[in-house]
């Protein structure tokens, strides 16, 4: 196949079709869709309608070669990260960067890797560092097009004789990036200066192999350098795969039927994708957002800069207007600050088409069709579109993730009013405890991990069932939490338990799927830096109709434990924390013990035999708990899903101990006790109108939370419209601020 | 695809009673057309009054139309709210979990939010007391409003007749 790479022209100036640049034939894609409303100005699907077996037959190819990349491609990978968990994905482009079919994966990248694309090419990489057949370029500037440093993407052109015909992209999620601390997603810093290693588009390969000096500065530069330089093979080997199967397919097809098809199925996805909208939305606004803490005052370990109390305001609303357009917007967000949680407005569309994937557009052919389906408003100068572009995003998720569980909520408002109940989803949970970190490791060598047990968090609530326990996340379509002796080979952390977390589940009709928990103790390390991410001070998710969210987080570690002398006379130790208000780290364990709600935390030192405890999420749940099943509220506290003093106050069921030993709901007087809570509720309970006045007092005294109204004072500053929305729902005169 | 669910089944999928391998068919097999009409006559045989439901709204809400005309928000329990364009929370009862005591009633200690940085706002129907929505929102932050539906372009654009 190389042999057909190096046949080009060297005197060809120009490497577009009809002998245009690639600027050129970007421009001219985005004139004719403003004009015609239609992808390259396709009305008519020629080979889709006149040839539909040809038509799939051409995209089974391509998607099956972008499967079997991916699944030959991880097994050169030597991080968990990317054999165990999935953390890749591979997609084909069209010359101009629109992604026509992708593989399984980390999909959110699909469309951030366009927009890397999309940059080279508007940034005339043509003519310098020029484009040509064999080139390997890489990205991982989440403002040129990505999420964060930590998501390493390879892009490589596609040649045909003379002419560009797509481009191959794959990405992986790296162990650790060479930050400043250690971790693939390292935070604590300031601004950029401290993200790791930043590869802007860049060329680094030529004649389909890496520079030696690439390479050479990726050594240097990061702490797992082993797996980052095997994930760079990783990624250029499933590119090559993915433009062989172009190959094949084109000499089976010939190289019009594939040009031409390569358009119709981005025209197509769009199609598809606003029919979706069409068949199971409906027209309307809806409003949904969500918030996370940042309580980093009194944390030492994080730049002074950063050293406050904040909190991140995602105020998404959803627009479905009757031409079947779907528009978010985040007009409202506050602005970005000097921590690592911004966000480059190339993951927002990226989040937007993940969540399209997973809800609405169940469809084979995804593409980015749907970014010519949608909009997404970002303003300027907010954490979701920095007007600094040498903001930190090295954690762009801890804002993103909580963001967009709106969405899923508006949606499912949608499916409700259209009668798809099946396809209703009170949202997920966010994805952590994050735990990242480093130091010298178990090996006595110099080292980085992060740990992605993220992956399982509890599901959402469904309008007919519960959610399922520790499988998802919102970023990835591949549930999957590692194996504990993988992950314990790469970090010397000891899993002293790892089990389900009761009261993680959001309380509802269906409640939330299960949250899940482990303890983790140093072993055979003399330091560790430990990074711990997610909410504790707030709920970064919510219910719907009537659920409540699943669990927050809470920090709860011991230092300087007396691990090693309760292991070493064989006495008992705990494996998980367990019901905090009954904690069996407290129990059993001495030490200076930390337990609080900070759970996002800086860079701290830990020592061997400290224990740190890691507490995922539960789904939020769905309708008024005292509409559930009382079998089942029974049958959670015997499954250890539901501590047994929570049943009645949240679900009034009344339990009594069974012949079995086992707890049975007591029908008839949970009919009793649920009639009574009903009426306490309402007598306890104000018209909506008379706690509006007693708010107002509230708002207008100025005795909010100093974080919460630093929130307010920001997005009042950036949005006229937001200010305005807050001014007349409290009736302050337009002269109000805090 | 013409893909059509009869009523029963529909029924049995809004009480949660479908099996596991007809649920798993539904959500897997292609969109059937007719199911709005379908599950709005659901919803009316669920209910006790007669106004005609338009729209359902949320879990135990809809939007029905009134014999003058007037297009409101009403509950199964016959409570009647506002005008479809205005939020039905602004006329519910709300309960709002401000304290760690009150929180800690529905979540174990440290596992809640801190009512200084969140409160949990609960809107119950004034007739039958169900809990209807909880919103997750911190102090000071506006009522929300979940959902704003253009009932006259869906029945006029997408489904082509007007609306009744």
């Amino acid at each position: 196949m190389l042999n057909k790479l190096q046949t080009v022209d060297s005197r060809i100036e120009n490497i577009g079709w009809e002998g245009k640049t690639l600027r050129q034939m970007l421009t001219e894609s985005d004139e004719i869709f403003e004009r015609t409303g239609h992808y390259q100005g396709l009305k008519d699907l020629k080979i889709r309608n006149g040839q539909p077996i040809l038509y799939e037959k051409i995209f089974s190819h391509l998607r099956g070669g972008l499967v079997n990349a991916r699944s030959t491609a991880l097994n050169i990978s030597a991080s968990p990260i990317v054999k165990e968990i999935g953390e890749l994905s591979f997609a084909l482009y069209t010359p101009e960067g629109e992604s026509v079919a992708l593989s399984t994966g980390i999909i959110v990248h699909v469309h951030t890797m366009a927009d890397a694309i999309k940059y080279m090419i508007r940034n005339n990489y043509e003519k310098n560092p020029g484009i040509a057949p064999g080139h390997v370029f890489c990205n991982n500037n989440s403002m040129i097009g990505d999420v964060h440093t930590a998501d390493v993407h390879t892009l490589i052109p596609i040649f045909w004789e003379n002419e560009l015909i797509g481009w191959a992209g794959g990405v992986t999620h790296e162990i650790d990036v060479g930050g400043i601390q250690p971790g693939s997603m390292c935070y604590g810093h300031a601004d950029r200066y401290g993200d790791g290693l930043l590869v802007s588009a860049e060329l680094v390969g030529t004649n389909d192999l890496f520079h030696e000096d690439y390479l050479q500065r990726c050594r240097d530069n990061v702490r797992a350098e082993m797996y980052w330089v095997l994930d760079e093979k990783t990624r250029l080997t499933g590119c090559q795969l993915v433009r062989e199967q172009v190959y094949r397919t084109i000499e089976e097809v010939g190289l019009d039927t594939y040009k031409s098809f390569i358009r119709e199925a981005v025209e197509e996805g769009r199609r598809t994708l606003i029919g979706k909208v069409k068949q199971m939305g409906f027209p309307g606004e809806y409003e949904a957002p969500t918030f996370i803490d940042l309580p980093w005052k009194n944390d030492e370990t994080v730049h002074p800069l950063a050293r406050k109390d904040t909190m991140m305001h995602a105020p998404l609303r959803m627009k479905i207007t009757g031409d079947g357009h779907l528009g978010l917007s985040f007009d409202g967000a506050n602005q970005w600050d000097y921590h690592s949680f911004n966000c480059a407005p190339s993951p927002m569309q990226g989040a937007m088409w993940v969540q399209l994937t997973q809800t609405l557009w169940n469809s084979d052919k995804i593409n980015d069709g749907a970014y010519y389906a949608t909009s997404i408003e970002l303003p300027k100068g907010s954490w979701c579109n920095p007007d600094y572009d040498k903001v930190s995003t090295t954690l762009t998720w801890f804002f993103l993730i909580p963001s967009f569980t709106g969405f899923v909520r508006s949606l499912a408002r949608s499916y409700f009013a259209r009668g798809y109940l099946e396809e209703i989803s009170a949202s997920y949970p966010c994805t952590w405890n994050l735990l990242q970190g480093g130091g010298i490791n178990h090996f006595g060598q110099p080292s980085a991990f992060t740990n992605f047990e993220i992956s399982c968090q509890g599901t959402g609530a469904a309008y007919v069932k519960d959610g399922e326990a520790t499988c998802a996340a919102m970023w990835n379509p591949e549930g999957d939490m590692g194996e504990v002796e993988t992950w314990e080979h790469l970090e010397p952390l000891l899993y002293l338990g790892r089990g389900r977390k009761a009261n993680t589940s959001g309380a509802g009709k269906y409640r939330g799927g299960c949250g899940a928990e482990s303890l983790r103790m140093l072993f055979k390390t003399q330091s560790q830096i430990l990074f711990s991410a997610g909410e504790g001070h707030v709920f970064s998710s919510a219910g719907v109709f009537g659920g409540y969210p699943g669990n927050s987080g809470y920090r709860h570690n011991v230092h300087n434990s007396n691990m090693k002398e309760l292991t070493a006379s064989k006495a008992p130790y705990p494996t998980l924390d367990g019901d905090p208000e009954n904690s069996a780290i407290s129990a059993m364990v001495k030490g200076d013990e930390v337990f609080d709600l900070n759970q996002m935390t800086g860079p701290h030192p830990f020592g061997e035999y400290d224990l740190y405890t890691s507490v995922q999420r539960g789904g939020p749940g769905l309708g008024d708990p005292l509409e559930r099943d009382p079998a089942s509220v029974a049958a959670d506290v015997n499954g250890g899903e539901l501590l047994e003093r929570f049943a009645k106050p949240i679900y009034g069921v009344v339990l009594t101990k069974g012949a079995d030993g086992r707890l049975q709901a007591d029908v008839a007087a949970t009919q009793a006790e649920r009639a009574a809570m009903r009426k306490r509720r309402l007598e306890r309970a104000v018209d909506t109108k008379d706690f509006i006045a007693r708010e107002r007092e509230r708002v207008l005294a100025g005795n909010i939370h100093a974080p919460v109204r630093a929130m307010y004072q920001s997005s009042m500053k950036l949005s006229s419209r937001w200010a305005a929305h807050f001014r007349n729902f409290w009736s302050l005169g337009e002269d109000f601020s805090f | 695809m013409s893909v059509s669910h009869d009523i029963n089944t529909l029924r049995e999928l809004k009480d949660g009673k479908l099996s596991f391998e007809k649920l798993h068919g539904m959500i897997s097999g292609f969109k059937d057309a007719d199911r709005f009409d379908k599950m709005v006559k659901i919803w009316q045989d669920s209910v006790e009054w007669d106004d005609p439901i338009l729209l359902p709204l949320a879990e135990h809400l809809f939007v029905v139309r009134k014999p003058d005309g007037r297009r409101i928000v009403k509950s199964t329990w016959g409570y009647e709210y506002c005008d479809v364009n205005e939020n039905w929370k602004l006329h519910a009862k709300v309960f709002v979990r401000d304290t760690e005591e009150l929180i800690n009633e529905i979540y174990p200690d440290k596992l809640g939010c801190d009512p200084e940085w969140m409160q949990l706002r609960e809107y119950y129907d004034p007739l039958s007391g169900t809990l209807l929505e909880v919103e997750v929102v911190p102090p000071g932050y506006p009522i929300v409003h979940d959902f704003k539906p253009d009932i006259d372009t869906f029945y006029r654009d997408w489904l082509g007749r007007p609306v009744p």
